[in-house]
Parts: structure tokens; C-alpha cells; sequence
């Protein structure tokens, strides 16, 4: 493990408010259970002893963050791409318009940021993880890591080249630091050669790290 | 696990009686108080301009003790010039980065210096 991924690892060293499931699965190391898994556990098992929630519950929800959540995020913003009020009304108002395409963020807060010729977004919580959970599901390794959130804000240019993203300077590159109550998502531009596309086939090039910012949609598709 | 459902709809919330609007010149308080705090040090002191208004929300410096947030406290989006939050910043003068502060965080900035007013 490289020395950031500690920090990556915590996801307790912080305390506030925020809404995501801080005890969605990690992967865990061999080994005996530290102080939070301990306290996780105990957790759970009180409420389950009290019956607020089942095991069974708890086993839908990690179900929904690994298989459903990961894409609801290039589902919305395929539609976007497809119909411009939607894309308006989501510019407007993220929360708003996610839930008039039948996807509830649950008490998430939404801010979707465009991309243009102009203006290039990344999306980053310098504080600890914020992450858009119920759009995107749970953040990758990399964006939890301390290189990571410590760098894109100083030295966005050069992060986004380690993913490949090399921008001319002309284009303002806009950095978002998610650090309280809002949620963000980018919604990149539609590549060319994509006309005619269905929405199912432009959602599959709107890969996480699209949606975060640190990679553009390739219309070639992979597999 | 969240709570709430499908009672708030809207991103944004109201703002009665907010202090600033979108626009305006403002200075990040170059405050240090001990506790949990959502305004990150690297923006403490810089000067910006409010980008949008999200609304009040339940003040996160209480809601971290256990104690409820109240009363809620405006939260802003501000822009800041990256030329102007890193002074060895190696990108173009246009480069921007947008947070969220909250208003107590905030104070008008009346020096005339221009920061954020990239696109």
C-alpha cells in the first residue's frame, strides 16, 4: 500500500454530516478488524437486534451502490446529451432534474458543471471524499487519495495529463472543490461521430472518470 | 444510511436574508478557530467572487459536536483566480477553482483588487 492510500483507508478520520454510507464495503486488508470495523459491526448488530434495519437490508443497499448506482450517472447525462431542456433543467438544478428522470439522490445535492470548447471542469473534495454516491456510486481508490486532492487543486494541468488529458491553454480549466453540502457531476461534451446514437450507447462511453472530470469520452467504445 | 427521502427536491435551498449576491467581491476569513471546519486552509485569506447561492443549510461545525445546526447558515459558491490562490501557479491567468464557504466565513472585500473574474 502507498503511503496515501492510509489516508484513503480512514474513512472515519472525519466527522460531519454528510450523507454518504461510510460503511459501504472497502476492501479490506487481512488481519484482525480495526477500531471502526469493530465498531461498524456493533453497530449494525444493535440495530438489528432493535429491528430498525435487517441484514438483509444492508446486503440490498451495498447490492444497489455496486450494481445500480455506478451507472444512473452516464444515464442522466446521456439524456442530456440527447435532449437540450433536460440539460438545461439539469444545469438548473441537478437534485431537481435526476428526480424527473426517476432517479432519487436520496438527500444528495447536485450540481452538474458543463464542459465547452472553453472551459474544462474536475471535480475534487479536498476535505475527505465527497462524492456524488448515489449518482456514481462509491468513489475510486484515486479520488479518496491525498495525491490526488492535494494536487488537482494546485496543479490540475498536470494530473489530468497523468490520465491522458492533455488541454491547450486556452481552455480555462475549472476546479471544483466539493468541501460542503453539494455534489457535483460533469457533464462532458458529446464526442463527434456520436449522431444518431441511442442514449444507451452514449451512456456506455460516460465512464466514471468522465463524469469526475479527469478524462474526455472517447467514441470509441470499448470491448 | 440516508435519511430524508424524497422531501427536499431541490438542490438548493432558501437563503433569507443572505448577505451577499452573485457577483460580489468577497474575502475568505484568514481565521485559524480550533474544530471541525469546512473551509478548506488553502482558501483562508483569498479573495473571490460569489459564484451562486445554495441556500441555508444546518451549520456543519455544530452538526459535527451532535448538536443540531441551527440556525442554518448561508452557503455560497466562490471563485477564485488559481493565479491569485497559488502564487507559483504554472497554468494560464484564466484558471479558476470554485468551493462552497459559508457566510459567517465570509467578509465584502472592498480593496478593488480583481480575483475570479475569469469566465
Amino acid at each position: 500500500m502507498s503511503s496515501f492510500d492510509y489516508y484513503a483507508k480512514r474513512p472515519h478520520d472525519h466527522e460531519h454530516d454528510h450523507e454518504h454510507d461510510d460503511h459501504a464495503p472497502q476492501t479490506e486488508a487481512e488481519g484482525p478488524p480495526s477500531e471502526f470495523e469493530i465498531m461498524s459491526r456493533a453497530m449494525q448488530e444493535l440495530l438489528e437486534a432493535k429491528g430498525v434495519v435487517t441484514a438483509q437490508e444492508i446486503r440490498r443497499r451495498i447490492e444497489l451502490f455496486e450494481e445500480d448506482f455506478p451507472y444512473r450517472g452516464g444515464r442522466v447525462i446521456a439524456h442530456a446529451w440527447t435532449d437540450p431542456d433536460y440539460k438545461r433543467r439539469l444545469l438548473a438544478d441537478g437534485r431537481a432534474a435526476c428526480a424527473e428522470f426517476g432517479i432519487e439522490l436520496e438527500a444528495e445535492r447536485l450540481i452538474a458543471v458543463e464542459n465547452t470548447p472553453e472551459v474544462h471542469n474536475v471535480i475534487v473534495c479536498t476535505l475527505c471524499s465527497c462524492y456524488p454516491r448515489a449518482l456514481l456510486g462509491m468513489p475510486p481508490t484515486w479520488y479518496k487519495s491525498r495525491n490526488y486532492r492535494s494536487r488537482v487543486v494546485f496543479e490540475p494541468r498536470a494530473v489530468l495529463r497523468e490520465f491522458g488529458t492533455v488541454l491547450p491553454d486556452n481552455v480555462t480549466v475549472r476546479v471544483h472543490d466539493s468541501n460542503a453540502d453539494m455534489r457535483y457531476v460533469v457533464i462532458p461534451m458529446r464526442p463527434q461521430g456520436t449522431e444518431g446514437w441511442s442514449e444507451e450507447r452514449l451512456a456506455g462511453l460516460l465512464t466514471r472518470d468522465t463524469l469526475v472530470g479527469v478524462t474526455l469520452p472517447q467514441a470509441t467504445e470499448k470491448k | 444510511m440516508p435519511a430524508g427521502g424524497t422531501a427536499t427536491r431541490s438542490s438548493y435551498a432558501p437563503a433569507p436574508g443572505h448577505r451577499f449576491a452573485i457577483g460580489d467581491k468577497v474575502r475568505v476569513k484568514r481565521s485559524f478557530p480550533p474544530g471541525h471546519r469546512r473551509t478548506p486552509y488553502y482558501i483562508r485569506g483569498k479573495q473571490g467572487v460569489i459564484e451562486r447561492i445554495c441556500g441555508a443549510f444546518p451549520n456543519p461545525e455544530e452538526l459535527a459536536y451532535g448538536f443540531d445546526g441551527e440556525p442554518a447558515k448561508v452557503l455560497y459558491r466562490v471563485r477564485f483566480a488559481q493565479k491569485h490562490v497559488w502564487p507559483g501557479y504554472d497554468g494560464p491567468d484564466h484558471d479558476i477553482i470554485e468551493m462552497e464557504i459559508y457566510e459567517h466565513w465570509l467578509e465584502p472585500d472592498d480593496t478593488g483588487v480583481s480575483h475570479g473574474d475569469a469566465r
